[in-house]
This record gives structure tokens, sequence and C-alpha cells, in this order.
């Protein structure tokens, strides 16, 4: 059962201040130049009011766009290894919405499958997530069609409902509860608040979309529907759950390192061969194996989705390639 | 920047005008400022903008650029294509930010080794001046966790 | 007649096999729309939200494979029409082009002769808040304008959504792609941000149509098309040739002339 609170408005910097005392680096939304980046903030009216969702995910805390792995340096008969600590710093995820915060089981499915990721999980161990309802949404979300929904409270340690004055605060787990007793003065007894989120219809049932797949992998739909793809990555990059990623080189005669760097599988070459062979060569089979990623693959390797209808790819898109319109369009196909 | 700091230039020519011409420096026995590293190309028409820019991420702090008079080209036109694609590119890491006072474009014929000497010698004292480039080196430590 | 009826007519007749044009979008703007039969054509819409350059599509091997099309042009599509014919990855046999008026009539152009004849009316004019844009960024010192390009290319992510919504990008194996060597540096730190943006704004210089969807399709908001806008510029300036003009090819940085002047060669 769920520890609930009233958080004051103006308790919120209180907050802060005891998390930013604590050595945790606080990142929230905030507004810059028209957009909603995810930024380092220290006081709560840094973090900003109304907005719907940031357009990076909030995976970079975890999964940074670009990371070392290791460096060496060489000299005659001699390499020098150093396997890279990760940099993990205590960070609180501020104002994460609830489809982001479920989305890191997805990254952990993979970063922990067979292998345990040691970066992954040291940024995971010094993350703490304060979840924020949401009260509005766009038309393109559809949480609740995969299992999720606006007030949910899976991935969040702390998740925050606005109500008059403040906030309903669920305090879910121990991280949770570690930060709540660092600012105990915040967080005040519950007087019964009602949790109100906004309501987001269902739209479809994965369970059904990800049976009707099994049939479609050969339809003429994938190719249909990716004509105006334009193979970027910006779908790939924006969503909290898309995990694929690159190792490069970097070395002269002197050292190197290897780092680690966001992928996609739109990309033309993606999956091209050393001997010239493409498996996916044209961008009918990309797109087609982006939605069975995550609805046909995810599922049945882990037991999951691997999309939390957060929006992020349809609203990135430069030719709106909608996500739940194709997802729509294909359960019917 | 302490006094003991010494700039690097690369220098990037083409093999029959100023590589020429830097040999002739040489058999004339003229001194001149060893910071210069001299990398030779068939013409200047071959040097890619990614050469210097390379160069800049490598550890250089100034840049010279040199070859064949107009005109004079071993390959006839090769240095006429080097000039536009300078004068674009000079225009274009102006427009970036990147300091164009680190890059000297210069025609040095098989003849003038004088003046390779004079140039190099100039070119170091202005980048010595200018410091290191520390900003561009940095570059790569940026933005990798 | 309208861009409907003429798809329509076009589609039925087998003039073409495809309409590339614009359907309303979900996200408050129209987006692309690839129309094969003629019942589809009534999705078409046209108006000035319909800005992604379509251009990018004509050189897709999916695209190509669908046969003759028909595209609803915008000037800066029809730019990129004569300038991929002029680089030699358009027929003029492959595409028609739509040209559509203020009234909302189609203008078929069916030969780069009609297309050019077509520009050679409409001025090209960069909008005026890119103008006052790079009007600002020359205006401020160097090191103003590296703090400047730093500060917007720490959020690139190498998504390539710019690359991939130009016309002209049509590389079937793009410098990024090479990796032996690793020629420009693939991850998004900082170095590779600005080494490929770099690389995009010289290999574009002389031959950017000054359309702007890479500016608009950047998801982090980064305004990379003033780069290539500002790479226009230079070239127009400096030799007085531009991209877009003709389906002959006048490409500044192949070309030259003996006595092209510049300032800063010792």
């Amino acid at each position: 059962m769920a520890d609930t609170h009233f958080l004051p408005q103006a308790s919120l910097d209180t907050l802060f201040a005891a998390l930013t005392r604590d050595g945790r680096r606080i990142l929230a939304p905030v507004d810059r130049d028209g957009r909603t980046e995810l930024n380092p903030v220290e006081h709560a009216d840094e973090v900003a009011s109304g907005c719907l969702q940031t357009v990076l995910s909030a995976k970079e805390a975890a999964f940074p766009k670009v990371e070392r792995l290791l460096s060496y340096t060489l000299a005659p008969g001699a390499v020098a290894l150093q396997d890279a600590e990760p940099q993990a710093r205590p960070t609180v995820l501020f104002g994460l919405r609830p489809c982001e915060a479920s989305g890191f089981r997805a990254l952990d499915a993979v970063f922990n499958w067979d292998t345990r990721d040691s970066f992954f999980n040291a940024r995971m161990t010094a993350l703490a997530v304060i979840g924020m309802s949401c009260t509005r949404r766009d038309e393109a979300c559809f949480c609740t069609s995969v299992g999720g929904g606006p007030g949910a409270t899976a991935g969040s340690d702390i998740l925050l409902t606005p109500v008059d004055g403040g906030f309903l605060a669920e305090v879910l787990t121990d991280k949770g509860r570690a930060m709540a007793a660092l600012a105990p003065e915040a967080f005040r007894p519950d007087p019964g608040l009602e949790k109100k989120v906004v309501e987001v219809p269902v739209a479809f049932d994965p369970a059904a979309l990800t049976v009707r797949l099994k049939d479609l992998f050969d339809n003429g739909i994938w190719a249909e529907q990716s004509l105006r793809c334009l193979g970027c990555g910006a779908c790939a990059f924006v969503c909290p759950t898309c995990v694929c990623f690159d190792l490069v080189e970097e070395a002269d005669a002197k050292g190197g390192r290897r780092l680690r760097t966001w992928d996609s599988c739109g990309g033309a070459r993606f999956t091209q061969h050393a001997s010239g062979h493409n498996p996916r060569s044209t961008q009918a089979q990309r797109w087609r194996q982006r939605i069975y990623h995550k609805f046909s693959y995810y599922p049945e390797r882990y037991g999951m989705l691997g999309c939390v209808g957060c929006g992020k790819c349809t609203r990135a898109c430069p030719v709106d390639m909608n996500l739940q319109e194709h997802l729509l369009a294909a359960a019917q196909a | 920047m302490t006094d003991s700091f010494e700039p690097k230039i690369t220098a990037f020519v083409c093999n029959w005008c100023t590589y020429a011409g830097a040999d002739l420096t040489g058999t004339s026995r003229i001194k001149y400022a060893s910071n210069v590293r001299v990398l030779r190309l068939p013409c200047t028409g071959r040097i890619d903008f990614m050469l210097l820019a390379k160069a800049f991420s490598r550890g250089a702090d100034g840049i010279i650029v040199s070859g064949c008079h107009p005109n004079d080209c071993h390959y006839t036109s090769g240095n006429y294509h080097a000039r536009r694609r300078w004068m674009v590119y000079r225009d274009l890491m102006d427009f970036m930010g990147l300091d164009t006072r680190r890059i000297t474009f210069s025609w040095v014929s098989a003849a003038e080794g004088a003046r390779w000497a004079e140039l190099v010698n100039e070119v170091t004292v202005a980048v010595r001046a200018l410091g290191p480039y520390t900003d561009y080196r940095e570059l790569a430590l940026t933005g990798v966790e | 007649m309208d861009v409907i009826a003429t798809s329509r007519q076009l589609l039925e007749s087998g003039a073409v096999q495809a309409v590339i044009g614009f359907e309303a979008g979900t996200r408050g703007i129209p987006r692309p729309a690839f129309i094969r039969r003629a019942e589809g054509a009534g999705a078409l819409v046209f108006d000035a939200n319909c800005t992604q350059n379509l251009g990018t599509y004509l050189t897709r091997p999916e695209v190509r494979t669908l046969g003759r099309v028909a595209v609803t042009a915008t000037p800066d599509t029809l730019r990129a029409i004569l300038q991929l014919m002029a680089e030699r990855q358009l027929k003029e046999e492959d595409v028609l082009a739509l040209a559509v008026d203020a009234t909302g009539e189609a203008l078929e152009l069916p030969t780069a002769q009609a297309v050019e004849e077509h520009l050679a009316m409409v001025a090209q004019v960069l909008p005026d808040r890119d103008r006052e844009a790079l009007e600002r960024l020359g205006r401020m010192t160097r090191e103003e304008r590296w703090a400047f390009w730093q500060g917007e290319f720490a959020r690139c992510v190498k998504c390539y959504a710019c690359r991939n919504s130009c016309p002209m990008c049509y590389c079937g194996h793009c410098t990024m792609d090479c990796n032996r060597p690793q020629w420009v540096a693939e991850p998004s730190h900082a170095l590779g941000n600005l080494e490929y943006h770099m690389v995009r704004a010289m290999h574009l210089a002389g031959r950017c149509v000054a359309c702007g969807a890479c500016g608009r399709a950047c998801p982090v908001g980064i305004p990379v098309h003033l780069l290539t806008f500002h790479g226009e510029e230079s070239v127009h300036r400096q030799f007085g040739q531009r991209a877009g003009a003709s389906s002959r090819l006048d490409y500044a940085l192949s070309t030259f002339r003996p006595d092209d002047k510049e300032t800063f060669i010792r």
C-alpha cells in the first residue's frame, strides 16, 4: 500500500534543496526556446509548468547518447587498458511522466538479459524518479493502450499528482522513502486527497495486436506505411524504450577509447553485413522491424511490450509517422 | 599559456611547388622555426577540408596550406579548385566560430625557398601569440559520459 | 483544375503511376502522401503548411520503382527537381512537376524547361526569420558564434533527420556511413557533431536549394538550415552561381575561373 502525503507547492523548493544537499543532481523538464528539455535544475521555479513532455526521453540518465566503456594507451610492446568506471552521479528525475517512468523496465530487460551491463546498472542504482501524473494529454498519447496510464505508478519512486495548492504524493519504494526522509516537513499528512488525472481512452488491445502480427509479416501494409518514412533515427532516439547501440572505437597510434552510442534500426545501413548483404535493405522491412520489435519480439522474449505509449516518436517525426495510427491500421489489415 | 608554449603547425603542401620550395630552403641552409610539420600531397586540389579539421583535432595549433601559384599548377587546374574550396570553407569556418586566424593559405613556388622560411616564421609567431587551440581539442572530451 | 482533379486525371490516364503530394496530418500540419489510385486523390491538400521538400523522395529506390510520378511542388521542390536533374539523379521523363498557384490551380510542368521558366518568375528569397537569424549571427564575434553553435550542437543526437529530409542528400553510401576509415566521428559528442554539420554544410555548398526542410526536421530544434543557407549565400556571393536554377549543372565547386578573387591567400 502506498504511503500518501500532501506536498505543498511552496515546499517543492525545500525538497529540491534537501536533494541537492544530499549530493543529488536534479533533472527536470525546462522550457527553452519553445521546447521542453530535460535539464539540471536547482529550484522548483526552473521547472517547466504546463508542459506535456520533454522532446528527448529521460533514458539518457541511464543510457547516455555517448558513453565511454574503456580506454587504453599504447607504448611499444605494451597496452595499458582502463575499464571506465561509470560516472554515475546520484540523480533525481523530477516531473517524469508515468509513461516514461515505466520505460526503464524495457531497457533493463535488454541490459540485464544475459550479461549484466555494469554501466546501465550503476546509473540505475544512482537514479531515483519523482514522477508527475498527467492532467493533460495530446493526440499522440496512448499509454492506456499499452498497459500504462496517466497516473500509473510503475517506475516511479514517488509519484506526484497535482491537486489544489500542491501535489498528492505517493511514496512508493525504498528510494522514494529515502528521498521523503530528506525533507520530512514537505510531506504533510494526506487529508484524503482525490487523485484526478486526465482520461486516456484505450485505443487498441496490444495482446490482440501481438497475435495479429504473426500473420502480417509478409503483408503489403509495411511498404504502404513506410513510403513517407525518411529512415532517420528521430523516433528511436527520443523513445524511452529504444535500446539499440553502436560501439565505436576512436584510436590513434598513442591510444584510444571505446564508446557506446545510440543507434537506430531505421537507418539504411543498420543491418549491413561486411559481406555487402543487407537483410533489411528496404524501408518497409525496417519499419516492420520497428513495429515487430516493440509489439511482437519484446512480448515473446521478455514478457512485456517494448512501447509505453508516450507518443514522443510521433511528435518528433518530421513526416508524421503516427505510431498509434499505424498500429490501428495494422490491427485491421 | 606559459612562456614555454610552442605551437604545433601542420603544413599541407603540394609536391611540385611548395614542397620543392621547402626543400630549397633546406639546401640553401636557411634556418626557420622548427614548429612546422610538413605533409606532402600531390596537389592542393587534393586537400580535403576535413584534413584541416582533423589536424586541429589531433593537436595542431595552426595550419599552413600552400601550393603552386595560379596558372602554375602541375596538374593545370588543381589549385583553382582548391582556391574555390578554401573560399567556401574559410567562410563556413568563420560562420561556425572556428578561428580562421590559425589557418594560413599561400602560394609558394619551387623557387621560393626564402619565402617559405619567412612564411613559416611569420605563422609561428602569430600562432604562438594566439596560444594553444584548446577549444577545438576539448571537443573530443565534451559530451562523453 | 485543382490538385485533386489533376491528380485523378493523371492517375486514371496512366500518365503517372503515383502522385506524391500532401495529405492532412495528425500533428496540425500536412504530411507527405503517395497516391497510387485515382480514388485516393481526394486526400490531397496543398497549402502554405506543406513544407517538407518532396524532392527528397524522388531518389529513393522504393519510389523509383513506383514508375513515373507527379509531384505537387512548391518553388523549393521545383528547384530540387532541377538540381537533381542537373546532377543526373533524375530524368525529365520520370517526373511531372505540378506547380500550384495561389488559387489552388495545378500547373503541369512536364519538362525541365517548363520548370525553369516557371521558376524564373518566382524570386528566390530567404524567409525573413532566417535572414534575420543569419544577420544576427553575422554581427556576433567569432567567439560568440562558436559558443552559439556549440550550444546548439550539444543537443544534437545524430539522428540524421536533417540529412534524410534533404533532397540533395541522396548518396546511398553517405560519408557518415564510411567506417574504413571512420572519416567523420560518428558519436554525438561535441567533436562528432561539429564534424558532421561541417561536412554536411560543405557537401551542400552550391547545391542547397534553401528549402529549410533540414531545420524543420530537427527534433531538438537546432537551426541547421542556417548552415546550409549560409553556404548557399556564400557561393552565390563569391561566384554568382546558384543551385536549382537550371537542369544544366552549374556547380561552383567543380568549376572555377582563373580570375576568382579572394582576399586571404598570401
